[in-house]
Protein backbone atom coordinates (compact mmCIF):
# COMPACT_ATOMS: atom_id res chain seq x y z
CA UNK A 1 0.00 0.00 0.00
CA UNK A 2 2.74 1.95 0.13
CA UNK A 3 3.26 5.12 -1.74
CA UNK A 4 6.26 4.69 -4.59
CA UNK A 5 8.92 7.35 -5.30
CA UNK A 6 11.16 6.72 -7.97
CA UNK A 7 14.60 8.72 -7.38
CA UNK A 8 16.89 9.55 -10.14
CA UNK A 9 20.44 9.28 -9.52
CA UNK A 10 23.21 11.25 -10.66
CA UNK A 11 26.22 9.76 -10.92
CA UNK A 12 25.51 7.35 -8.22
CA UNK A 13 24.10 10.34 -6.24
CA UNK A 14 20.59 11.32 -5.39
CA UNK A 15 19.52 13.66 -7.60
CA UNK A 16 18.63 17.11 -5.42
CA UNK A 17 15.34 17.14 -7.53
CA UNK A 18 14.76 13.47 -5.75
CA UNK A 19 15.37 14.14 -2.72
CA UNK A 20 12.49 16.33 -2.62
CA UNK A 21 9.96 13.59 -4.39
CA UNK A 22 11.15 11.59 -1.77
CA UNK A 23 10.12 14.32 0.89
CA UNK A 24 6.63 14.96 -0.85
CA UNK A 25 6.23 11.40 -1.25
CA UNK A 26 7.03 10.69 2.60
CA UNK A 27 4.51 13.28 3.46
CA UNK A 28 1.70 11.82 0.72
CA UNK A 29 2.25 8.61 2.71
CA UNK A 30 1.92 10.36 5.72
CA UNK A 31 -1.65 11.84 4.85
CA UNK A 32 -2.69 7.82 3.60
CA UNK A 33 -1.63 6.44 6.56
CA UNK A 34 1.28 4.43 5.16
CA UNK A 35 4.73 4.28 4.49
CA UNK A 36 7.00 5.97 1.39
CA UNK A 37 9.20 3.55 -0.34
CA UNK A 38 12.19 4.98 -2.79
CA UNK A 39 12.69 2.82 -6.04
CA UNK A 40 16.80 3.67 -6.88
CA UNK A 41 18.18 2.32 -10.26
CA UNK A 42 21.67 1.86 -11.44
CA UNK A 43 24.40 1.51 -9.44
CA UNK A 44 25.14 3.37 -6.11
CA UNK A 45 26.63 2.66 -2.87
CA UNK A 46 24.33 1.50 0.12
CA UNK A 47 25.21 4.36 2.12
CA UNK A 48 24.00 6.99 -0.65
CA UNK A 49 20.90 4.63 -0.89
CA UNK A 50 20.14 5.08 2.74
CA UNK A 51 20.38 8.63 2.56
CA UNK A 52 16.70 8.57 1.03
CA UNK A 53 15.51 7.58 4.73
CA UNK A 54 16.58 11.42 5.71
CA UNK A 55 13.79 12.95 3.30
CA UNK A 56 11.22 10.22 4.74
CA UNK A 57 11.66 6.96 3.00
CA UNK A 58 11.47 4.01 5.14
CA UNK A 59 12.91 1.58 2.78
CA UNK A 60 14.72 1.65 -1.09
CA UNK A 61 14.33 -0.52 -3.61
CA UNK A 62 17.57 -0.78 -5.58
CA UNK A 63 17.35 -2.45 -8.80
CA UNK A 64 21.34 -2.75 -9.78
CA UNK A 65 21.24 -4.90 -12.61
CA UNK A 66 23.86 -4.19 -15.16
CA UNK A 67 21.50 -3.57 -18.32
CA UNK A 68 20.00 -0.98 -16.35
CA UNK A 69 23.24 1.34 -15.56
CA UNK A 70 22.51 3.23 -18.74
CA UNK A 71 19.13 5.71 -18.56
CA UNK A 72 16.69 4.03 -20.50
CA UNK A 73 12.55 5.31 -19.67
CA UNK A 74 11.20 2.59 -20.87
CA UNK A 75 13.50 -0.05 -19.07
CA UNK A 76 13.00 1.94 -16.20
CA UNK A 77 9.37 2.55 -16.27
CA UNK A 78 8.67 -1.31 -16.49
CA UNK A 79 10.93 -1.47 -13.15
CA UNK A 80 8.96 1.01 -11.19
CA UNK A 81 5.75 -0.64 -12.73
CA UNK A 82 7.19 -4.13 -11.09
CA UNK A 83 7.67 -2.35 -7.71
CA UNK A 84 4.37 -0.53 -7.66
CA UNK A 85 3.05 -3.93 -8.38
CA UNK A 86 5.54 -5.60 -5.18
CA UNK A 87 4.34 -3.00 -2.66
CA UNK A 88 0.32 -2.06 -4.15
CA UNK A 89 1.38 1.17 -3.96
CA UNK A 90 -1.39 3.37 -5.30
CA UNK A 91 0.31 6.48 -5.62
CA UNK A 92 3.23 6.63 -7.73
CA UNK A 93 5.69 10.38 -6.88
CA UNK A 94 8.56 11.32 -9.70
CA UNK A 95 10.33 14.27 -9.86
CA UNK A 96 10.10 16.00 -13.43
CA UNK A 97 12.96 15.84 -15.51
CA UNK A 98 13.36 14.59 -19.01
CA UNK A 99 14.28 11.04 -17.70
CA UNK A 100 10.78 11.42 -14.84
CA UNK A 101 8.67 12.56 -17.83
CA UNK A 102 9.42 9.72 -20.35
CA UNK A 103 8.52 7.69 -17.58
CA UNK A 104 5.55 8.82 -15.58
CA UNK A 105 3.80 8.45 -19.20
CA UNK A 106 4.61 4.88 -20.22
CA UNK A 107 3.88 4.17 -16.30
CA UNK A 108 0.42 5.87 -16.71
CA UNK A 109 0.03 3.58 -20.26
CA UNK A 110 1.11 0.44 -18.65
CA UNK A 111 -1.22 0.96 -14.67
CA UNK A 112 -4.07 2.54 -16.38
CA UNK A 113 -3.43 5.19 -13.94
CA UNK A 114 -4.28 8.53 -13.38
CA UNK A 115 -1.78 11.29 -13.69
CA UNK A 116 -0.91 14.88 -12.84
CA UNK A 117 1.76 16.69 -14.07
CA UNK A 118 3.51 19.73 -13.04
CA UNK A 119 2.50 19.15 -9.78
CA UNK A 120 2.98 22.29 -7.76
CA UNK A 121 1.26 21.21 -4.04
CA UNK A 122 0.21 18.61 -1.96
CA UNK A 123 -2.88 16.53 -2.78
CA UNK A 124 -5.86 17.70 -1.28
CA UNK A 125 -7.63 14.22 -0.06
CA UNK A 126 -10.38 15.64 1.94
CA UNK A 127 -13.02 15.66 -1.08
CA UNK A 128 -11.45 12.69 -3.23
CA UNK A 129 -7.87 13.33 -4.52
CA UNK A 130 -7.14 16.55 -5.90
CA UNK A 131 -3.85 18.10 -6.88
CA UNK A 132 -2.69 21.30 -8.02
CA UNK A 133 -1.08 21.74 -11.13
CA UNK A 134 0.69 24.21 -13.36
CA UNK A 135 -1.18 24.80 -16.93
CA UNK A 136 -0.71 27.23 -19.79
CA UNK A 137 2.95 27.41 -19.07
CA UNK A 138 2.68 28.57 -15.65
CA UNK A 139 -0.31 31.29 -16.71
CA UNK A 140 -3.18 29.46 -14.29
CA UNK A 141 -3.53 26.64 -12.32
CA UNK A 142 -5.77 23.92 -12.33
CA UNK A 143 -7.58 21.58 -9.57
CA UNK A 144 -7.07 17.94 -10.89
CA UNK A 145 -9.33 15.34 -9.29
CA UNK A 146 -7.45 12.15 -9.81
CA UNK A 147 -10.56 9.22 -10.00
CA UNK A 148 -8.01 6.17 -11.41
CA UNK A 149 -7.15 3.72 -8.49
CA UNK A 150 -3.58 4.38 -9.34
CA UNK A 151 -2.55 7.84 -9.20
CA UNK A 152 0.79 9.17 -10.22
CA UNK A 153 2.58 12.64 -9.55
CA UNK A 154 5.17 14.50 -11.27
CA UNK A 155 6.30 17.17 -9.58
CA UNK A 156 7.88 20.35 -10.27
CA UNK A 157 10.87 21.67 -8.45
CA UNK A 158 10.52 23.79 -5.34
CA UNK A 159 6.92 22.31 -4.82
CA UNK A 160 7.91 21.27 -1.32
CA UNK A 161 11.01 22.34 0.81
CA UNK A 162 12.39 18.87 2.22
CA UNK A 163 13.25 18.88 5.57
CA UNK A 164 15.73 16.24 6.66
CA UNK A 165 15.99 14.12 10.11
CA UNK A 166 18.65 11.53 10.63
CA UNK A 167 16.62 8.24 9.72
CA UNK A 168 17.85 5.61 7.49
CA UNK A 169 15.60 4.12 4.77
CA UNK A 170 16.61 0.12 4.98
CA UNK A 171 18.15 -1.44 1.12
CA UNK A 172 16.62 -4.16 -0.24
CA UNK A 173 18.00 -5.66 -3.77
CA UNK A 174 15.22 -5.55 -6.42
CA UNK A 175 15.74 -7.93 -9.24
CA UNK A 176 12.12 -7.76 -11.58
CA UNK A 177 12.15 -8.75 -14.98
CA UNK A 178 12.74 -6.29 -17.22
CA UNK A 179 11.59 -7.02 -21.35
CA UNK A 180 14.19 -7.22 -24.10
CA UNK A 181 11.80 -4.81 -26.01
CA UNK A 182 12.97 -2.11 -23.50
CA UNK A 183 16.29 -2.07 -24.89
CA UNK A 184 15.55 -1.39 -28.55
CA UNK A 185 17.00 2.37 -28.39
CA UNK A 186 20.71 2.55 -29.11
CA UNK A 187 22.53 5.79 -28.53
CA UNK A 188 24.81 6.41 -30.88
CA UNK A 189 26.66 9.74 -29.13
CA UNK A 190 26.02 11.83 -26.26
CA UNK A 191 27.33 15.17 -25.71
CA UNK A 192 26.59 16.60 -22.63
CA UNK A 193 27.92 20.24 -20.87
CA UNK A 194 30.27 18.94 -17.75
CA UNK A 195 31.15 20.54 -14.67
CA UNK A 196 27.78 23.15 -15.29
CA UNK A 197 25.17 23.16 -13.03
CA UNK A 198 22.30 22.08 -15.10
CA UNK A 199 19.45 24.35 -15.83
CA UNK A 200 16.51 22.73 -14.59
CA UNK A 201 17.81 21.51 -11.42
CA UNK A 202 19.80 25.24 -10.31
CA UNK A 203 18.47 27.18 -7.63
CA UNK A 204 19.72 30.49 -8.95
CA UNK A 205 20.05 30.99 -12.73
CA UNK A 206 21.43 34.29 -15.10
CA UNK A 207 20.08 34.44 -17.81
CA UNK A 208 20.73 37.00 -20.71
CA UNK A 209 19.46 37.85 -24.04
CA UNK A 210 20.00 39.87 -27.59
CA UNK A 211 20.73 43.19 -25.34
CA UNK A 212 24.32 41.53 -24.48
CA UNK A 213 24.52 42.02 -28.22
CA UNK A 214 26.67 38.65 -29.61
CA UNK A 215 28.44 35.42 -28.26
CA UNK A 216 31.52 37.09 -27.45
CA UNK A 217 30.26 38.74 -24.37
CA UNK A 218 29.32 36.00 -22.61
CA UNK A 219 31.57 36.14 -20.18
CA UNK A 220 30.55 38.87 -18.25
CA UNK A 221 27.19 36.63 -17.72
CA UNK A 222 29.42 33.36 -17.11
CA UNK A 223 31.52 35.62 -14.82
CA UNK A 224 28.29 36.40 -12.61
CA UNK A 225 26.56 33.08 -12.48
CA UNK A 226 30.01 31.25 -11.78
CA UNK A 227 30.27 33.56 -8.93
CA UNK A 228 26.59 32.83 -7.20
CA UNK A 229 27.05 29.66 -8.45
CA UNK A 230 24.22 29.56 -10.99
CA UNK A 231 23.44 27.98 -14.28
CA UNK A 232 23.08 30.05 -17.13
CA UNK A 233 20.12 30.64 -19.55
CA UNK A 234 18.70 32.50 -22.46
CA UNK A 235 16.14 33.59 -24.26
CA UNK A 236 14.75 32.10 -27.64
CA UNK A 237 16.13 34.77 -30.36
CA UNK A 238 20.22 34.22 -28.93
CA UNK A 239 19.03 30.37 -29.22
CA UNK A 240 18.41 30.51 -32.55
CA UNK A 241 21.09 33.21 -33.62
CA UNK A 242 23.05 29.81 -32.20
CA UNK A 243 24.90 32.42 -29.75
CA UNK A 244 24.25 29.52 -27.27
CA UNK A 245 22.84 26.07 -27.35
CA UNK A 246 19.14 25.43 -27.43
CA UNK A 247 19.47 23.20 -24.21
CA UNK A 248 19.99 26.69 -22.25
CA UNK A 249 16.73 28.63 -24.08
CA UNK A 250 14.14 28.97 -21.73
CA UNK A 251 10.47 30.18 -22.91
CA UNK A 252 7.28 28.58 -24.00
CA UNK A 253 8.74 26.33 -26.40
CA UNK A 254 12.38 25.74 -24.77
CA UNK A 255 12.84 25.09 -20.83
CA UNK A 256 10.56 25.90 -18.13
CA UNK A 257 12.61 26.35 -15.22
CA UNK A 258 11.78 27.67 -11.26
CA UNK A 259 14.54 28.70 -9.49
CA UNK A 260 14.89 30.22 -6.45
CA UNK A 261 15.79 33.43 -8.42
CA UNK A 262 16.08 34.36 -12.06
CA UNK A 263 18.17 37.09 -13.17
CA UNK A 264 17.37 38.26 -16.85
CA UNK A 265 19.70 40.57 -18.52
CA UNK A 266 19.15 42.51 -21.57
CA UNK A 267 15.72 40.51 -21.85
CA UNK A 268 12.81 42.42 -23.01
CA UNK A 269 10.39 39.79 -21.55
CA UNK A 270 8.08 38.70 -24.45
CA UNK A 271 4.90 37.10 -22.74
CA UNK A 272 6.43 33.89 -24.24
CA UNK A 273 9.84 33.94 -22.25
CA UNK A 274 8.13 34.76 -19.12
CA UNK A 275 5.98 31.89 -19.92
CA UNK A 276 9.16 29.96 -19.27
CA UNK A 277 10.41 31.80 -15.99
CA UNK A 278 6.97 32.98 -14.40
CA UNK A 279 7.05 30.20 -11.32
CA UNK A 280 10.71 31.30 -10.23
CA UNK A 281 10.35 32.73 -6.97
CA UNK A 282 12.37 36.11 -7.70
CA UNK A 283 12.98 37.54 -11.08
CA UNK A 284 15.60 40.07 -11.37
CA UNK A 285 15.47 42.05 -14.49
CA UNK A 286 17.95 44.37 -16.02
CA UNK A 287 17.45 46.07 -19.01
CA UNK A 288 18.97 49.70 -20.31
CA UNK A 289 15.11 50.39 -21.57
CA UNK A 290 12.76 51.23 -18.89
CA UNK A 291 9.74 50.44 -21.11
CA UNK A 292 10.92 46.95 -21.34
CA UNK A 293 7.48 44.55 -20.47
CA UNK A 294 10.17 42.24 -17.80
CA UNK A 295 10.21 45.11 -16.07
CA UNK A 296 6.34 44.38 -14.60
CA UNK A 297 7.10 40.98 -13.74
CA UNK A 298 9.99 41.03 -11.71
CA UNK A 299 10.72 41.64 -8.42
CA UNK A 300 14.17 44.15 -8.43
CA UNK A 301 14.89 45.86 -11.92
CA UNK A 302 18.00 47.99 -12.59
CA UNK A 303 17.58 50.58 -15.58
CA UNK A 304 21.12 50.55 -16.94
CA UNK A 305 23.48 48.91 -19.09
CA UNK A 306 24.28 45.57 -18.62
CA UNK A 307 28.01 45.93 -19.59
CA UNK A 308 28.50 47.62 -16.83
CA UNK A 309 25.84 46.20 -14.07
CA UNK A 310 26.95 42.65 -14.73
CA UNK A 311 30.28 43.28 -13.30
CA UNK A 312 29.22 45.24 -10.48
CA UNK A 313 26.85 42.64 -9.25
CA UNK A 314 30.12 39.76 -9.83
CA UNK A 315 32.17 41.87 -7.80
CA UNK A 316 29.62 42.57 -5.09
CA UNK A 317 28.81 38.75 -5.45
CA UNK A 318 33.14 38.10 -4.95
CA UNK A 319 32.87 40.30 -2.34
CA UNK A 320 30.06 39.03 -0.12
CA UNK A 321 31.68 35.22 -0.64
CA UNK B 1 6.00 4.98 -45.35
CA UNK B 2 3.27 6.34 -43.37
CA UNK B 3 2.86 9.05 -40.61
CA UNK B 4 0.72 9.89 -38.95
CA UNK B 5 0.80 13.73 -36.68
CA UNK B 6 -1.16 14.64 -34.18
CA UNK B 7 -1.95 17.99 -33.26
CA UNK B 8 -3.60 20.13 -30.97
CA UNK B 9 -6.03 23.25 -31.36
CA UNK B 10 -4.64 25.83 -28.32
CA UNK B 11 -4.69 29.11 -27.59
CA UNK B 12 -2.09 31.77 -29.06
CA UNK B 13 0.87 32.21 -26.98
CA UNK B 14 -0.02 35.84 -26.15
CA UNK B 15 -3.46 35.29 -24.96
CA UNK B 16 -4.22 36.42 -22.27
CA UNK B 17 -5.47 33.22 -20.01
CA UNK B 18 -9.33 33.82 -18.01
CA UNK B 19 -11.57 31.39 -17.03
CA UNK B 20 -15.69 31.44 -16.63
CA UNK B 21 -18.52 29.65 -15.04
CA UNK B 22 -17.08 30.64 -11.11
CA UNK B 23 -13.47 29.39 -12.45
CA UNK B 24 -14.32 26.03 -13.91
CA UNK B 25 -14.67 26.46 -17.68
CA UNK B 26 -11.50 28.11 -20.25
CA UNK B 27 -13.19 31.18 -21.40
CA UNK B 28 -12.32 30.80 -25.47
CA UNK B 29 -14.47 34.29 -25.98
CA UNK B 30 -11.71 36.43 -27.87
CA UNK B 31 -8.92 33.83 -28.19
CA UNK B 32 -7.32 32.36 -31.44
CA UNK B 33 -6.73 29.38 -31.51
CA UNK B 34 -3.77 28.30 -33.30
CA UNK B 35 -1.90 24.70 -34.05
CA UNK B 36 0.47 23.76 -31.44
CA UNK B 37 3.52 25.16 -31.91
CA UNK B 38 5.64 22.22 -31.04
CA UNK B 39 2.94 20.35 -33.06
CA UNK B 40 3.96 22.62 -36.21
CA UNK B 41 7.43 21.59 -35.62
CA UNK B 42 6.37 17.70 -36.36
CA UNK B 43 3.84 18.32 -39.34
CA UNK B 44 6.65 20.25 -41.22
CA UNK B 45 9.13 17.60 -40.28
CA UNK B 46 6.26 14.92 -41.73
CA UNK B 47 6.28 17.21 -45.06
CA UNK B 48 9.56 17.48 -45.28
CA UNK B 49 10.02 13.26 -45.35
CA UNK B 50 7.33 12.82 -47.60
CA UNK B 51 8.78 15.15 -50.23
CA UNK B 52 11.57 13.32 -50.07
CA UNK B 53 10.80 10.21 -49.13
CA UNK B 54 7.47 9.98 -50.56
CA UNK B 55 5.12 9.09 -47.30
CA UNK B 56 1.58 10.09 -46.74
CA UNK B 57 0.80 12.11 -44.17
CA UNK B 58 -2.21 12.07 -42.11
CA UNK B 59 -3.34 14.51 -39.35
CA UNK B 60 -5.14 13.34 -36.47
CA UNK B 61 -7.11 15.17 -33.94
CA UNK B 62 -9.11 14.84 -30.79
CA UNK B 63 -11.48 17.59 -30.73
CA UNK B 64 -15.12 19.32 -31.40
CA UNK B 65 -16.06 21.00 -34.78
CA UNK B 66 -13.98 24.33 -33.85
CA UNK B 67 -10.59 22.64 -34.18
CA UNK B 68 -11.63 22.21 -37.72
CA UNK B 69 -9.39 25.49 -39.03
CA UNK B 70 -6.36 24.17 -37.54
CA UNK B 71 -6.75 20.66 -39.23
CA UNK B 72 -7.37 22.31 -42.23
CA UNK B 73 -4.25 24.72 -42.23
CA UNK B 74 -2.29 21.63 -41.39
CA UNK B 75 -3.84 20.21 -44.66
CA UNK B 76 -2.73 23.04 -46.30
CA UNK B 77 0.53 22.62 -45.41
CA UNK B 78 0.92 19.85 -47.05
CA UNK B 79 -0.65 16.66 -45.14
CA UNK B 80 -2.66 14.31 -47.21
CA UNK B 81 -5.83 13.48 -45.11
CA UNK B 82 -7.08 13.80 -41.61
CA UNK B 83 -8.73 12.24 -38.39
CA UNK B 84 -10.71 13.90 -36.27
CA UNK B 85 -12.12 12.16 -33.31
CA UNK B 86 -15.16 14.16 -32.28
CA UNK B 87 -14.32 14.96 -28.61
CA UNK B 88 -13.34 17.08 -25.75
CA UNK B 89 -9.48 16.07 -25.43
CA UNK B 90 -10.31 15.56 -21.61
CA UNK B 91 -6.75 14.08 -20.65
CA UNK B 92 -3.52 12.65 -21.82
CA UNK B 93 -4.90 9.17 -21.69
CA UNK B 94 -7.77 9.49 -23.49
CA UNK B 95 -6.12 11.22 -26.13
CA UNK B 96 -3.74 8.78 -26.07
CA UNK B 97 -6.34 5.93 -26.52
CA UNK B 98 -7.55 7.47 -28.82
CA UNK B 99 -4.77 7.67 -31.11
CA UNK B 100 -3.70 4.34 -30.10
CA UNK B 101 -7.31 3.14 -31.33
CA UNK B 102 -6.72 4.51 -34.65
CA UNK B 103 -3.01 3.27 -35.05
CA UNK B 104 -4.33 -0.48 -34.54
CA UNK B 105 -6.92 -0.19 -36.99
CA UNK B 106 -4.17 1.16 -39.65
CA UNK B 107 -0.20 1.08 -38.34
CA UNK B 108 1.95 3.92 -39.20
CA UNK B 109 5.58 3.91 -39.16
CA UNK B 110 6.02 7.15 -37.46
CA UNK B 111 3.52 8.79 -35.27
CA UNK B 112 4.98 12.25 -34.43
CA UNK B 113 3.32 15.08 -32.22
CA UNK B 114 4.84 18.09 -30.19
CA UNK B 115 6.93 17.18 -27.27
CA UNK B 116 3.71 19.05 -25.31
CA UNK B 117 0.57 20.69 -25.76
CA UNK B 118 0.84 24.47 -24.75
CA UNK B 119 -2.48 24.49 -23.08
CA UNK B 120 -2.18 21.29 -20.35
CA UNK B 121 2.07 21.25 -20.96
CA UNK B 122 1.79 17.59 -20.26
CA UNK B 123 4.13 15.73 -22.20
CA UNK B 124 2.91 13.11 -21.83
CA UNK B 125 0.70 11.39 -24.68
CA UNK B 126 3.43 10.07 -26.89
CA UNK B 127 4.19 7.96 -24.21
CA UNK B 128 1.45 6.64 -23.29
CA UNK B 129 1.02 5.61 -27.04
CA UNK B 130 3.85 3.94 -27.18
CA UNK B 131 3.08 2.14 -24.41
CA UNK B 132 -0.53 1.76 -25.66
CA UNK B 133 0.88 0.16 -28.77
CA UNK B 134 3.78 -1.29 -27.26
CA UNK B 135 6.08 0.31 -29.45
CA UNK B 136 9.06 2.88 -28.07
CA UNK B 137 8.63 6.26 -27.46
CA UNK B 138 11.41 9.15 -27.42
CA UNK B 139 10.82 13.31 -26.56
CA UNK B 140 11.92 15.89 -27.16
CA UNK B 141 13.52 15.01 -30.79
CA UNK B 142 14.85 17.89 -32.34
CA UNK B 143 16.39 15.76 -35.26
CA UNK B 144 14.99 12.82 -37.61
CA UNK B 145 16.29 11.41 -40.48
CA UNK B 146 14.95 8.07 -41.88
CA UNK B 147 17.23 5.68 -43.33
CA UNK B 148 15.43 2.12 -44.97
CA UNK B 149 12.94 1.26 -41.98
CA UNK B 150 15.89 3.16 -39.43
CA UNK B 151 15.39 5.96 -37.52
CA UNK B 152 18.19 8.34 -36.79
CA UNK B 153 17.20 10.87 -34.03
CA UNK B 154 18.82 13.52 -31.76
CA UNK B 155 16.83 13.99 -28.59
CA UNK B 156 17.72 16.77 -25.52
CA UNK B 157 18.76 15.88 -22.57
CA UNK B 158 19.31 18.16 -19.82
CA UNK B 159 22.67 20.00 -20.95
CA UNK B 160 23.04 18.07 -24.00
CA UNK B 161 21.54 15.88 -26.53
CA UNK B 162 21.98 12.85 -27.57
CA UNK B 163 21.98 10.83 -30.97
CA UNK B 164 19.44 7.58 -30.97
CA UNK B 165 19.18 4.98 -33.58
CA UNK B 166 15.95 2.73 -33.24
CA UNK B 167 13.81 0.55 -35.46
CA UNK B 168 10.84 2.02 -37.44
CA UNK B 169 7.75 2.17 -35.71
CA UNK B 170 8.50 4.97 -33.41
CA UNK B 171 6.14 7.20 -31.58
CA UNK B 172 7.99 10.74 -31.36
CA UNK B 173 7.40 13.90 -29.27
CA UNK B 174 9.12 16.92 -31.43
CA UNK B 175 10.46 20.05 -30.60
CA UNK B 176 12.59 22.28 -32.33
CA UNK B 177 14.77 22.64 -34.89
CA UNK B 178 13.61 19.59 -36.23
CA UNK B 179 12.04 21.50 -38.99
CA UNK B 180 11.22 25.07 -40.04
CA UNK B 181 7.67 25.66 -39.69
CA UNK B 182 5.95 26.20 -43.02
CA UNK B 183 3.52 28.38 -43.80
CA UNK B 184 0.77 27.50 -46.60
CA UNK B 185 0.52 29.08 -49.63
CA UNK B 186 -2.34 29.77 -52.07
CA UNK B 187 -2.64 26.56 -54.00
CA UNK B 188 -2.29 24.74 -50.43
CA UNK B 189 -5.29 26.33 -48.70
CA UNK B 190 -7.40 25.48 -52.35
CA UNK B 191 -6.83 21.87 -51.96
CA UNK B 192 -7.19 21.48 -48.41
CA UNK B 193 -10.42 22.63 -49.19
CA UNK B 194 -11.27 19.14 -50.52
CA UNK B 195 -8.63 16.63 -48.79
CA UNK B 196 -10.86 13.96 -47.02
CA UNK B 197 -11.46 14.90 -42.78
CA UNK B 198 -12.59 11.63 -41.31
CA UNK B 199 -14.64 12.01 -38.43
CA UNK B 200 -14.60 9.14 -36.09
CA UNK B 201 -16.47 8.52 -32.80
CA UNK B 202 -14.25 8.04 -29.48
CA UNK B 203 -12.84 4.88 -28.34
CA UNK B 204 -15.04 4.54 -25.08
CA UNK B 205 -13.61 5.22 -22.21
CA UNK B 206 -14.36 7.23 -19.14
CA UNK B 207 -11.65 9.80 -18.71
CA UNK B 208 -9.03 8.81 -15.48
CA UNK B 209 -8.84 12.86 -14.28
CA UNK B 210 -10.71 15.64 -14.76
CA UNK B 211 -10.62 19.23 -13.90
CA UNK B 212 -12.12 20.47 -10.55
CA UNK B 213 -11.69 24.06 -11.23
CA UNK B 214 -8.68 26.50 -11.83
CA UNK B 215 -6.91 29.86 -10.87
CA UNK B 216 -5.29 32.45 -11.62
CA UNK B 217 -1.66 33.53 -10.30
CA UNK B 218 -1.56 35.90 -7.86
CA UNK B 219 -0.12 39.25 -9.18
CA UNK B 220 3.34 39.82 -8.27
CA UNK B 221 4.01 42.39 -5.99
CA UNK B 222 5.44 45.76 -7.61
CA UNK B 223 8.80 45.79 -8.58
CA UNK B 224 11.54 47.48 -6.40
CA UNK B 225 13.85 49.96 -8.91
CA UNK B 226 17.60 49.98 -8.08
CA UNK B 227 19.51 53.33 -9.57
CA UNK B 228 22.54 51.27 -11.54
CA UNK B 229 25.14 53.27 -10.03
CA UNK B 230 23.51 51.56 -6.99
CA UNK B 231 23.54 48.07 -8.65
CA UNK B 232 25.63 46.58 -5.96
CA UNK B 233 22.91 47.06 -3.32
CA UNK B 234 20.78 44.64 -5.32
CA UNK B 235 22.89 41.55 -3.77
CA UNK B 236 22.61 42.74 -0.50
CA UNK B 237 19.19 42.95 -0.96
CA UNK B 238 18.59 39.50 -2.67
CA UNK B 239 20.72 38.20 0.19
CA UNK B 240 18.65 39.92 3.20
CA UNK B 241 15.23 40.96 1.95
CA UNK B 242 14.75 38.13 -0.37
CA UNK B 243 16.97 35.33 1.04
CA UNK B 244 17.35 33.49 -2.03
CA UNK B 245 21.76 33.77 -2.00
Amino acid sequence: MSVLIFAELDEGKLKKSSQEAIFYGSKVAGMLGTSATAVVIGAADQNELATAGRFGATKVLHAADAKLNEVNGMAYASVVAAAAQQEGAKVVVLAKSSLGDAMAARLAGKLKAGLAPNVIDLPDLSNGFRVKTSIYTGKAFAYNELKADVKILAIKKNTIAPEETDATASVEAFTPTVADSDFVLKVTNTEKATGDILLPEADLVVSAGRGLKGPENWGIVEDLAKALHAATACSKPVSDLDWRPHHEHVGQTGIKVSPNLYIAAGISGAIQHLAGVNSSKVIVVINKDPDAPFFKSADYGIVGDVFEVLPKLTKAVQALN
Amino acid sequence: MKILVCVTSVPDTTTKITFTDNNTKFNKAGVQFITGPYDDYALARAVELKEKLGASVTVFNVGEADAEPVIRKCLAIGADDAIRVNAEPIDAYFVAEQIAAVAKETPYDLILMGRESIDYNGGQVHGIVGELLGIPSISPVMKLDIDGTTAKMTREIEGGKEDIEAQLPLVLGCQEPIAEWKIPNMRGIMTARTKPLKIVQPAGQDSLTTVASYELPAPRGSVKMIPADEAETLITLLRTEAKVI
